[in-house]
């Protein structure tokens, strides 16, 4: 099951703040690695800018999304976190196959955007 | 010496004496002691020199409170000799003052006329010319800050820790409030914390030698199940954490619940000669005499806005100091009451309405002028060697404000108090403006009891108390306040009128900073530095919002704080630094490399052997005869499962699903983006299991790798990393099959053991796998074992190696032997950038397996697009090794950089691999490699400098 995380300072942006990790329980963020937004890997082979979008673009959103988080300091287990990035409020963590079914997101090229045919050999 | 008899409740020890020394002379101290009241009882009255005048101050608040008593103990500066206990042989020495404390040449300062030096004045008085400034920057450095580091170390022996701590409550502040807060908090089931500067809870019940109640409150805070941390500062609130500082220790303090119970600050009174040394807040003297049984001073004037003052007299009479005359600024003489009546009947005058206008003397106070603070009416000069102040009790809200509470001022009492709260954060105590003891207990348990329930403790009883206390605090609460606000100056500026001890500044300072414009206390802060020296306002605050309150006509109110920020308490920078360890890595057979004379130097994280004195010689003897490295750096996995071959078969650009049990394989790894990350070689055990080995520096990093895929595509896979728990050598050489037919319980012919085999079998009676492959050229085999059998492998190698040649060699001729083959060193010769086509490797990449793998989309594109750039070998035209990095030109434009460069002994030249154009990526092509401002030529080699077709290995 997703494990809460402790918010002692509910809503107010925090910098230092705690996970719980699946296996170990609760402990400082300073613990573990940051993996990153959660993207989905193309399923099928993608065009060449989808793939320098997957590669190099993040959606970088201001609110609520899923991520990799690593136990580095601890049982080095990768798992998901739900976090707010606005307020570093963590909703939940979980094993990746225990996690609440989510729509899978997917990687897009941000609107207006032309960075996608920058990185083209 | 002044030591008085012995004090109900003294913390001295007086059967056990100790010494120190005070600036080169021994002094002797009682156990107990603190350095400030060994040296006050030996008769010291100057304690340090000021910030920028370097007049001599004394001790004020004896509760490392003020800045008065900085010192240097055993080389480390910013000590305050006030609260650090005496240890027996430590080395005190005074700060700030040259040559000595009692003549200090930088004194001129404050007797140059003050229009001289008025704030800011070396920004303004050093900025012309400008090109003077460095010799005015070296001059002000030098008169600038307090201490001074010691410019070398010794090797420090003490190691600071963290610990971090996860409690439901955090209580700060031991006094009556705090120890009943953390209390009521842990009578009702939860976990709680209790932090205090002091070195035993109780805060100010102590000084007022009420010591019994202080541990009766104690005693029953342990019962309850409190963890109480003495000696223990609470340096801020960072979002929820709040570091206390412990000695050796940095308690990373995370609670639920935080309860603020700070207590309040005695402030001084702000007159002429305000900081002479004989100047003491009444909180100090009363320390002195109770807890240290060292007497204050001989004849005292009391200046008090309180009941504290007169307190204090009372005690101090008591403890044998004369109390010449007392200043009550209480314009109603019976405001005292009882105690002004006591004192009154031991004969001392109590003048109501009166202060104190003025401390006289040249080196320590000898009379005090007291007077109408109005001015009105005549002064009188009285003989004293102490002046004890009382000038308020303001409530310490800098953490607390930290936290993020609102201030309110509190006009009958003249200060700033807490207001509204944020959530999960409590205040208790003094802090809250609670009037009087039963107030202040009551405050104490109603903050620790809504903290219990805030964490869903709590039940209908304690609901109901809590009603009850609501209602009990507000009516103590309302009890008139017997406190004079004392106005911003007294006595009309006769002279120096200190409102910052830290930062030397004047009541006068403020208002010529207001005058030009600085008219916001945050900006006289800024411009003043008031607030921002070592008391980290705890002196100062209130004056200085009382100076600009009065000088702009705005209420204090309006005025407002200045925002407090951490650290709240001085700490030392190694405390924060945590433990000084540089992690290292050692192979189990380390010891061997050091006794046999390795240069040893950092390879990542890991301390490797170099070489063993001779990086040239140990390169031909692995030619000629047989080499042993160390390699236990690799990183190694075990990779397990039914579908093990499948989960590597996606990971690497080629197959391993189709390698036999027993062999070996070279592998890869790509990003998505297609780039080299990391190689190695894998080693099919089984069926269902294969040994993977990763580059010593990507070891980690490839773990995190494997494990994140494995996350993502929850393969019915298992890895395990076993790096640290498997030793590896390589035995390699012309020689190196001989050696191992001595050691080795397996048939080591060529044809029963060949090159890229991968076997399980005994070497000296250890349990080992052995793969033959050759990263340096020769026939070679790769001896993988346990950790624990380190050195005993090891030395059975060596030993049966001896008669055939054999050396053991380090880092750098097996860096010399792989260039020679062009292997790789993945980071070294390949970047971020590099695709393993346009690294000369694109036989790796298997763009016919039919299933994805990581980078199979972008090396698909790599592999119909021509690299701009290749990485090929070269030899030098000339001897000159290029360096590293260096850049290859076509004419004069950058065109790829040289990687890796030696000097062959073995081929009598100099070799190397670079990155060049494609264009240059072919045989015998000519480049320039422009190095260090001259040009060199070398030519292209596309094949290995040695053994080009691999004939050595496979022999």
């Amino acid at each position: 099951m997703p494990a809460p995380c402790p918010s002692p300072t509910r809503g107010a942006l925090v910098m230092s703040y705690l996970l719980t990790c699946p296996n170990c329980g609760v402990r400082e963020v300073t613990d573990f690695g940051y993996g990153g937004e959660i993207a989905a890997r193309p399923k099928e082979r993608p065009s060449f800018r989808e793939l320098n979008t997957y590669n190099y673009f993040r959606r970088n959103v201001a609110g609520v999304q899923r991520e990799w988080w690593f136990h580095r300091s601890g049982c080095r287990a990768w798992f998901v976190a739900e976090r707010d990035t606005r307020t570093n409020e963590v909703h939940w963590t979980a094993l990746p196959d225990q996690a609440p079914a989510a729509e899978e997101p997917s990687a897009q090229v941000p609107a207006g955007s032309a960075g996608g045919e920058a990185t083209l050999a | 010496m002044s030591r008085l008899p012995e004090q109900p409740g003294e913390r001295i020890s007086r059967s056990k004496t100790i010494s120190f020394r005070f600036d080169g002379k021994t002094v002797q101290a009682y156990e107990g002691d603190t350095i400030g009241s060994a040296l006050y009882a030996a008769g010291r009255r100057t304690f340090s020199r000021s910030f920028k005048y370097h007049r001599r101050r004394g001790l004020m608040c004896c509760a490392g409170q003020c800045p008065n008593c900085l010192v240097a103990v055993d080389g480390a500066p910013g000590v305050r000799a006030c609260t650090e206990p005496v240890r027996d042989g430590i080395d005190v020495r005074h700060m700030n003052a040259r040559p000595g404390l009692d003549f200090d040449v930088m004194r001129a300062t404050d007797l140059a006329p003050s229009a001289l030096t008025p704030p800011g004045f070396y920004y303004k008085t050093f900025i012309r010319p400008r090109r003077l400034w460095p010799v005015y920057e070296k001059v002000l450095r030098h008169a600038a800050g307090l201490g001074v580091l010691p410019k070398k170390q010794a090797e420090r022996e003490w190691r600071t820790e963290y610990r971090r701590r996860h409690a439901d409550v955090l209580v700060i502040g031991a006094g009556a409030a705090g120890l009943r807060a953390a209390t009521a908090a842990a009578e009702l089931g939860a976990d709680v914390v209790l932090c205090d500067e002091g070195p035993e809870p109780g805060g100010r019940l102590l000084a007022e030698g009420h010591h019994e109640r202080a541990r009766a409150l104690a005693d029953e805070a342990r019962s309850a199940g409190v963890e109480i941390l003495v000696n223990a500062p609470a340096l801020g609130y960072f979002d929820g954490l709040v570091p206390v500082w412990q000695g050796a220790t940095l308690h990373q303090v995370r609670a639920k619940q935080v309860v603020f119970a700070t207590g309040t600050i005695e402030q001084p009174l702000v007159f002429a000669g305000n900081d002479l040394p004989g100047v003491m807040l009444s909180d100090g003297a009363r320390r002195l005499a109770a807890l240290y049984a060292v007497r204050p001073g001989a004849r005292a004037v009391v200046a008090t806005t309180s009941d504290r003052g007169l307190e204090a007299a009372v005690a101090l009479r008591d403890a044998g100091v004369e109390i010449a005359a007392v200043a009550d600024l209480r314009p109603d003489a019976a405001a005292g009451g009882a105690l002004g009546d006591r004192l009154a009947a031991g004969g001392t005058e109590v003048l109501a309405g009166h202060t104190i206008l003025e401390a006289r003397g040249r080196t320590t106070v000898t009379g005090a002028v007291l007077g109408r603070a109005d001015g009105s009416g005549g002064e009188r000069e009285v003989d004293c060697d102490l002046v004890i102040i009382s000038g308020g009790a303001a409530p310490a809200t800098s953490l607390v404000a930290q936290a993020g509470a609102r201030t309110t001022y509190d006009a009958a009492r003249g200060v700033f108090r807490t207001g509204e709260l944020p959530d999960a954060v409590h205040a208790a105590g003094d802090l809250t403006g609670a009037v009087g003891g039963e107030a202040v207990r009551l405050s104490g348990s109603l903050a620790g009891t809504e903290a219990a329930h805030a964490l869903g403790l709590g039940d209908g009883a304690s609901r109901a108390r809590v009603q009850e206390a609501h209602r009990r605090l507000a009516d103590l609460n309302t009890q008139a306040v017997a406190v004079a606000v004392p106005p911003a100056v007294a006595g009309g500026e006769r002279g120096k009128c200190f409102a910052c001890f830290c930062e030397d500044v004047t009541a006068k300072d403020i208002k010529a900073s207001i005058a030009e414009g600085y008219d916001s206390i945050e900006l006289s802060k800024r411009y003043t530095t008031v607030t921002m020296g070592p008391c980290q306002g705890r002196m100062c605050q209130l004056t200085s919002v009382r100076v600009m309150g009065q000088e702009t006509g705005q209420t204090l109110e309006q005025v407002g704080l200045t925002t407090a920020r951490p650290p709240w308490s001085s700490v030392p920078m190694g405390a924060l630094a945590g433990r000084p360890i540089e992690p290292a890595k050692r192979s189990s057979i380390h010891g061997r490399h050091r006794e046999l004379g390795a240069k040893i130097l950092w390879a990542g994280d890991w301390r490797r052997a170099y070489d063993y004195g001779d990086p040239q010689g140990e390169a031909v003897a692995v030619q000629r005869a047989a080499g042993l490295i160390d390699v236990s750096t690799l990183g190694k996995m075990l990779v397990r499962g039914p579908e093990a071959g499948a989960f590597l078969d996606r990971l690497y650009p080629n197959r391993f699903s189709n390698l036999k049990p027993g062999r070996i394989r070279y592998g890869v790894i790509s990003s998505d983006a297609g780039r080299i990350v990391d190689d190695g070689t894998i080693c099919r055990l089984d069926d269902e299991t294969f040994y993977v080995t990763t580059t010593s520096s990507g070891a980690g990093a490839m773990e995190e790798w494997f494990g994140w895929w494995l996350a993502d595509w929850r393969m019915d896979v298992h890895m395990t990393d076993v790096t640290q728990a498997i030793a590896a050598v390589n035995l390699a050489g012309p020689r190196a099959r001989d050696i191992m037919a001595t050691v080795c319980d397996l048939d080591v012919s060529n044809e029963a053991f060949a090159y890229m085999d991968g076997k399980r079998g005994l070497v000296a009676g250890v349990p080992c796998l052995i793969l033959r492959i050759g990263f340096v050229g020769e026939v070679g085999y790769e001896i993988h074992y346990p950790a624990a059998h380190g050195e005993h492998l090891w030395d059975a190698l060596i030993a049966a190696g001896a008669e055939h040649g054999l050396r053991p060699f380090g880092l750098e001729p097996q860096r010399l032997l792989r260039l020679q083959k062009m292997h790789i060193l993945v980071g070294q010769d390949t970047d971020s950038e590099s695709t393993p086509f346009a690294a000369a490797m694109p036989w790796i990449v298997k763009l016919d397996k039919a299933d994805d793998f990581i980078g199979k989309w972008a090396l698909e594109h790599y592999a119909d697009v021509e690299p701009e750039t290749a990485l090929v070998g070269f030899t030098m035209a000339d001897g000159h090794v290029p360096t590293e990095g260096a850049v290859v030109v076509q004419g004069t434009t950058p065109a790829g950089q040289v990687t890796s460069s030696r000097y062959s002994p073995q081929l009598g030249r100099v070799i190397g691999l670079a990155w060049v154009a494609s264009s240059l990526a072919r045989d015998d092509a000519r480049i320039t490699i422009s190095d260090a401002g001259s040009t060199y030529e070398a030519t292209v080699q596309n094949k290995p400098f040695y053994d080009p077709e691999g004939e050595v290995l496979r022999s």
